[in-house]
């Protein structure tokens, strides 16, 4: 079977705002299957957020080829969701606006849109909130409005890049039990980024580690810890701590790598 | 929680536990209200206080002599000239009609000049390519003082409301296209993501986007621009008019009545504080997706 998503050989330079060139990724590997969570792991700065970029087809890659579902990706992805590291639900829409923006841009009346997207606000739990502006909720309940935008969509891949970073850690970890369940009820691969190993684990079934820049897979786990899970309790299993034990060792040299970069350019 | 509602949680019986609390809450919500009643009253009373030792000293020196009344009008006689004013009418005719004039020409220019300055706002903002090409003659026009264009439309468009609409129009629209262009480049690159993964087009992106994102930028313009507005309704009546507020000041100036002059003048910051209000209402009707901040202490 094909894979989900395939990235064969990637490189992606930018031009830094002096001139230079920057390589954020090279010649990297990386195969997703179908319906498939991935964790993408690394140290600050190694390109895991450019990875997402090229997937979802927001930037092209510079050398190399991604394909998904077994095309070669141009322009925007479809069938394809991002839920982001910031907030980018729109401030200026209601709840139910912002839900019902995805049906609407892909040419659904204003009404069923309307009708698609009271059921997923009340799927992740906000019902009561829909007239409510993105101003007047809680960082947590921004991030569910987020997750019904990009599902409403039914898309067949989810990227999340570093979703629930900014979250304080009683509601982070009830937000990783909701994608859980939501995810399981979708065939979706996802592909999720984080710098938490801890999170990357207790998510996925499969985690890739990046490399310090310019990032390429260093390596990538198996994590054959069954489902479902509940990720507040499944860091207490010994065979969390053998895995997290096992790519730690790997993901260690790297943040090392990253951490004297930083230090270093940091002093000149 | 604190010693009182603790002994109130063991002595009271079930129904009643948060009372104490609730009670608490209601004296503290009392109190505030109480207190920004107060801090009204002292900010009207010490904005009162402003107006009388103003109004006041420049009554006393002009009477006494100190200061020439001739050449700095008085008070009193202002009010006078208001007065009559608005009883007998003006040299011009109704005074009514002159401040009507005035308004038809300022709000005229206003909604022409904003309006073509968010479209060049956004459409520049937009399109690098015509920005980048008509970038050089749009800062070249902003450097001209604009008024003196009032003289050219007082000829082209001769003497009725049409050049004064195009002086206060030209105004405007700098003001508001450099904020509309200026909001369209800063709109945040996550939320143009955001919106065409989730299937947004081009035109999707504008109106539903950019447009929103820079009415903020927009909506802060339009204050200083309003003003702008006023300006130009008046400097077009001062190149020509037979009548407005303008036109009035221009005679009255004619007619040495230092008078005459300030009593337009109040007219003017009258009318000026009015359409304030107004265009801060439709800010908030336009931007009310926003956290409300206090407004009274913005000038």
């Amino acid at each position: 079977m094909a894979s989900a998503i395939e990235l064969r050989a990637v490189t992606k330079r930018f031009l830094t705002p002096s001139g230079g060139v920057y390589v954020a990724l090279h010649d990297l590997d990386l195969a997703v299957e179908p319906g498939e969570f991935c964790a993408v792991v690394g140290p600050t700065g190694c390109g895991k957020s450019t990875t997402l970029a090229l997937i979802s087809g927001l930037e092209p890659a510079s050398e190399g080829e991604v394909d998904v579902f077994g095309k070669p990706v141009t322009g925007i992805v479809d069938g394809i969701g991002f839920v982001f590291q910031s907030d980018a639900v729109f401030p200026w829409k209601t709840v139910l606006e912002n839900v019902a923006a995805g049906p609407r841009y892909h040419g659904s009346t204003t009404r069923d849109a309307r009708d698609a997207a009271r059921e997923w606000i009340a799927r992740v739990g906000l019902a009561g909130f829909e007239d409510r502006y993105p101003y007047q909720l809680s960082g947590g309940m921004r991030k569910r409005v987020a997750l019904a935008q990009s599902l409403i969509n039914g898309p067949r891949i989810l990227l999340m890049d570093e979703p629930f970073s900014a979250l304080d850690v009683q509601t982070r970890s009830l937000m990783e039990n909701e994608l859980l369940s939501l995810w399981s009820s979708t065939s979706a691969s996802v592909v999720f980024v984080t710098h938490d190993l801890e999170e990357a684990i207790s998510l996925s079934d499969r985690v890739f580690v990046i490399t310090a820049a310019p990032g390429t897979v260093k390596s990538n786990y198996r994590v054959d810890l069954p489902r479902p899970r509940n990720v507040a309790e499944i860091r207490f299993q010994p065979r969390f701590t053998e895995i997290y034990e096992e790519i730690w060792k790997d993901l260690r040299d790297e943040v090392l790598v990253s951490y004297e970069r930083q230090k270093r350019s940091g002093a000149a | 929680m604190n010693v009182r509602s603790a002994a109130a949680r063991l002595s009271a019986p079930m129904g009643v536990r948060v009372e104490p609390q609730a009670h608490a809450g209601a004296d503290l919500t009392a109190r505030r209200a109480r207190d920004i009643r107060r801090r009204r009253l002292t900010v009207l009373g010490l904005q009162l206080l402003v107006a009388v030792v103003w109004l006041g000293s420049w009554e006393l020196t002009t009477r006494l002599g100190w200061v020439d009344k001739f050449f700095f009008a008085q008070p009193s006689e202002i009010a006078l000239k208001l007065w009559t004013w608005v009883t007998q009418g003006t040299e011009l005719g109704p005074l009514w009609d002159q401040v009507l004039t005035t308004m038809e020409e300022t709000v005229g220019g206003f909604i022409v000049g904003s309006l073509l300055g968010v479209v060049f706002g956004v459409a520049l903002g937009r399109i690098r390519l015509l920005a980048d090409v008509l970038s050089p003659y749009i800062k070249g026009a902003n450097a001209i003082p604009r008024v003196v264009v009032g003289a050219l439309f007082a000829i082209s468009l001769g003497l009725d409301i049409k050049s004064k609409i195009a002086t206060a129009a030209i105004l405007v629209f700098f003001v508001v296209f450099f904020n509309a262009f200026q909001g369209v480049r800063e709109v945040d690159r996550n939320l143009i993501a955001n919106a065409r993964i989730l299937g947004a087009g081009n035109r999707q992106l504008t109106t539903e986007i950019i447009i929103p994102s820079a009415l903020s930028w927009i909506t802060a313009s339009l204050h200083t621009s309003f003003g702008l507005a006023l300006v130009g309704a008046v400097v077009g009546e001062l190149f020509g008019a037979t009548s407005g507020v303008g036109e009035l000041i221009y005679s009255a100036k004619n007619n040495f009545d230092a008078d005459g002059v300030f009593a337009g003048m109040a007219l003017l910051a009258a009318i000026a504080l009015v359409a304030e209000a107004l265009i801060t209402a439709l800010e908030t009707r336009l931007v009310r997706w926003r956290p409300q901040v206090n407004t009274e202490t913005r000038i």
